[in-house]
């Protein structure tokens, strides 16, 4: 028994050893990323192979973007970060991981690609749900993530908070009136956006799920185009999901040009391409004039414009005590 | 699933033998509507679910399933939980040995401290039990900096996650030998002794071989369990695909991933598991009670 056991144990720690590419990456990322890296990481490693003659294998880790930067400052070892927003990454440059200036190393905010929030409803939609109002009134029932844990939830609630500015007559105070209005339809808040996806497709909870754009195509695409509609809001927020190489880990590794070819590749036409048919926003004109029949149009602000960035917004909506927990406590 | 439904009808009669049958009195409708209600409620709460899973599982035939079954991360993920229970498990042998034979044998001051120490884990919530490692082993924690300095990986990786299966599971050895060994009391040691046997003979010669059954039971427990924790696991996991997900993440990655079929396929495999431990766990009973 005693060494049947032992024989197990080494087994499967040679066969764990013997199994290891040239290089391997980790790419810390967040929810609704996992078929898209799935995508950019096979392309990337067969370039890679080609053009220096290694091979390289990336690993992947998803989970809810604030949860995710959580365990890279607890050392989880990634050597890249692809969060769903700038203030993630933020957080884990001020524990000294990474430079505070790193979102001026790589082109357009660090984000090689964008992308925004709609409506996801059940077919025909029964709600008649058409813009940001519809979710705050009486009876319908909200799907979002925990802003606390979720880049994709801070984004969308920042979205709904920049609708009720831009009204006429539009003010702080009633902001903040209509966004408590909107969490008052919450009924059950998870921590990343592929559990409140899970929840609105699968569980059948809720009338109205808020969704990154592509997590609403891709359930579309999952589910069938007669089981939900995707309703576009007559404004809403660019959200600017961004990446960046995590200094300190690299340069332990000696991973640096391997990481920073790996999310340049992410900017050029083949990864541009990838990204918008996996129904994200390429930043590359060409390519986005090739796929823009694909996106909606849609009217879009930025955080920078309406909330002064993300620190800015972090500390005043979704730092402790902040008017998000306000809002939801009560 | 035939093997389930078999154990319950099997073990359902043997609760009502004779003896207690003519203690208890009750007319044969009352026993026969309490055996029902039992049977019912088991065949809801577990006999429909483990259908269900089997039934996912192959819900795209054999081929699917074997194909979701020997995907590198899926690979992955059954060897990692496969290690990981095989060390938390002999660890929690050695370390619930020792506690329950300090515990039985020996009189001491804060015994009863030590008691209750050990069942903490049952009552403390594994998302705890796993934030204790992270806050103690995490880079901004309490040793974090010295194990970066020294390039320890202690979290996100292998150790983090048999640390925390070790504190989950922690009671279930314990726990089961603890009530035997204080029943059997210290005279056959002490006869011993006095035979002139030393400790370690007196242990390995009368203490063990009176507690083995229990002990191997103890052992399928905590088996069971370190295969299946999620909670404590996940804080500690970090989630990296091949390398750190054991099977119940696995499980939850590819049912969040939309791939329905591979995640029951995962998940039946882990049943599977489960319904072994369930079985040697019956047939031990069987010896027990036939010594």
């Amino acid at each position: 028994m005693k060494r049947l056991l032992t024989g197990i144990i080494a087994s499967v720690t040679l066969s764990v050893a013997t199994h290891a590419a040239d290089v391997t990456l980790l790419n810390v990322s967040y929810d609704p990323t996992r078929e898209l890296y799935a995508d950019i990481n096979k392309a990337f490693a067969a370039k890679y192979q080609a053009e220096t003659g290694k091979s390289i294998e990336i690993k992947q880790s998803h989970g809810g973007s604030g949860r995710q930067a959580r365990s890279v400052i607890d050392g989880l070892p990634a050597d890249v970060v692809t969060l769903a927003l700038a203030y993630d990454i933020d957080e884990v440059a001020q524990r000294g991981a990474l430079a505070a200036d790193w979102q001026t190393k790589l082109p357009q905010n660090a984000s090689p690609y964008t992308s925004t929030f709609v409506f996801l409803v059940r077919k025909g939609n029964p709600k008649g749900i058409k813009d940001w109002d519809d979710l705050a009134k009486p009876g319908v029932k909200v799907i979002t993530p925990n802003p606390k844990t979720s880049g994709g939830a801070r984004w969308n609630y920042l979205g709904a908070w920049g609708y009720a500015l831009k009204k006429p007559g539009g003010t702080e105070d009633s902001a903040k009136a209509f966004v408590k209005a909107i969490f008052a339809n919450v009924p059950v808040l998870d921590t990343g956006a592929r559990g409140s996806t899970v929840t609105f497709v699968e569980r059948n909870v809720g009338d109205v799920l808020i969704a990154w754009e592509n997590e609403a195509f891709l359930s579309i695409n999952e589910f069938g185009k007669d089981k939900f509609d995707i309703v576009v809001p007559s404004i809403t927020i660019l959200a600017e999901p961004p990446v960046a190489v995590v200094d300190k880990v690299v340069d332990k590794k000696g991973t640096r040009a391997a990481a920073e070819a790996y999310l340049k590749f992410i900017y050029t036409k083949e990864g541009q391409e990838i990204a918008a048919k996996n129904y994200y926003r390429p930043r590359d004109p060409e390519v986005a004039k090739k796929y823009e029949n694909v996106f909606p149009k849609v009217a879009l602000f930025t955080i920078d414009e309406v909330f002064g960035g993300w620190k800015v917004a972090q500390k005043k909506h979704f730092a402790d005590k902040g008017v998000f927990d306000e809002i939801y406590s009560q | 699933m035939s093997v389930a439904a078999g154990t319950l009808a099997t073990r359902t009669p043997s609760s009502s033998q004779d003896s207690r049958r003519r203690i208890v009195a009750e007319p044969a409708p009352v026993r026969w509507l309490i055996v029902g209600v039992a049977l019912l409620f088991l065949t809801v709460f577990l006999v429909v679910p483990l259908v269900a899973v089997f039934y996912q599982a192959f819900s795209r035939g054999v081929w699917p399933y074997l194909g979701a079954l020997t995907h590198p991360d899926a690979v992955a993920a059954i060897k990692l939980t496969l290690m990981v229970a095989a060390i938390s498990v002999s660890l929690n042998l050695v370390f619930g040995l020792i506690a329950a034979w300090a515990i039985a044998k020996f009189e001491f001051r804060g015994k009863s401290v030590l008691i209750t120490l050990i069942d903490l884990p049952f009552s403390i919530s594994p998302v705890i039990s796993g934030l204790v490692f992270v806050l103690l082993f995490g880079a901004q924690g309490f040793f974090g900096g010295y194990l970066q300095e020294h390039d320890v990986r202690i979290i996100f990786a292998l150790p983090g996650i048999v640390l925390a299966t070790v504190l989950v599971t922690f009671p279930f050895v314990a726990r089961e030998l603890i009530p035997l060994m204080q029943q059997q009391g210290t005279q056959e040691e002490e006869a011993a002794i006095s035979l002139g046997a030393s400790g370690l003979q007196t242990f390995f010669r009368v203490t063990l071989p009176n507690v083995k059954w229990a002990l191997l039971y103890g052992v399928l427990l905590c088996n069971a369990r370190a295969m299946g924790e999620f909670g404590a696991v996940s804080v500690v996991s970090g989630h990296i695909r091949g390398e750190t997900n054991t099977m119940p993440l696995h499980i939850e990655i590819l049912y969040n991933e939309y791939q329905f079929m591979a995640s029951f396929a995962v998940a039946s495999l882990l049943a599977l598991l489960a319904l072994v431990t369930l079985i040697a766990k019956v047939v031990l009973e069987k010896y027990v009670g036939a010594e």
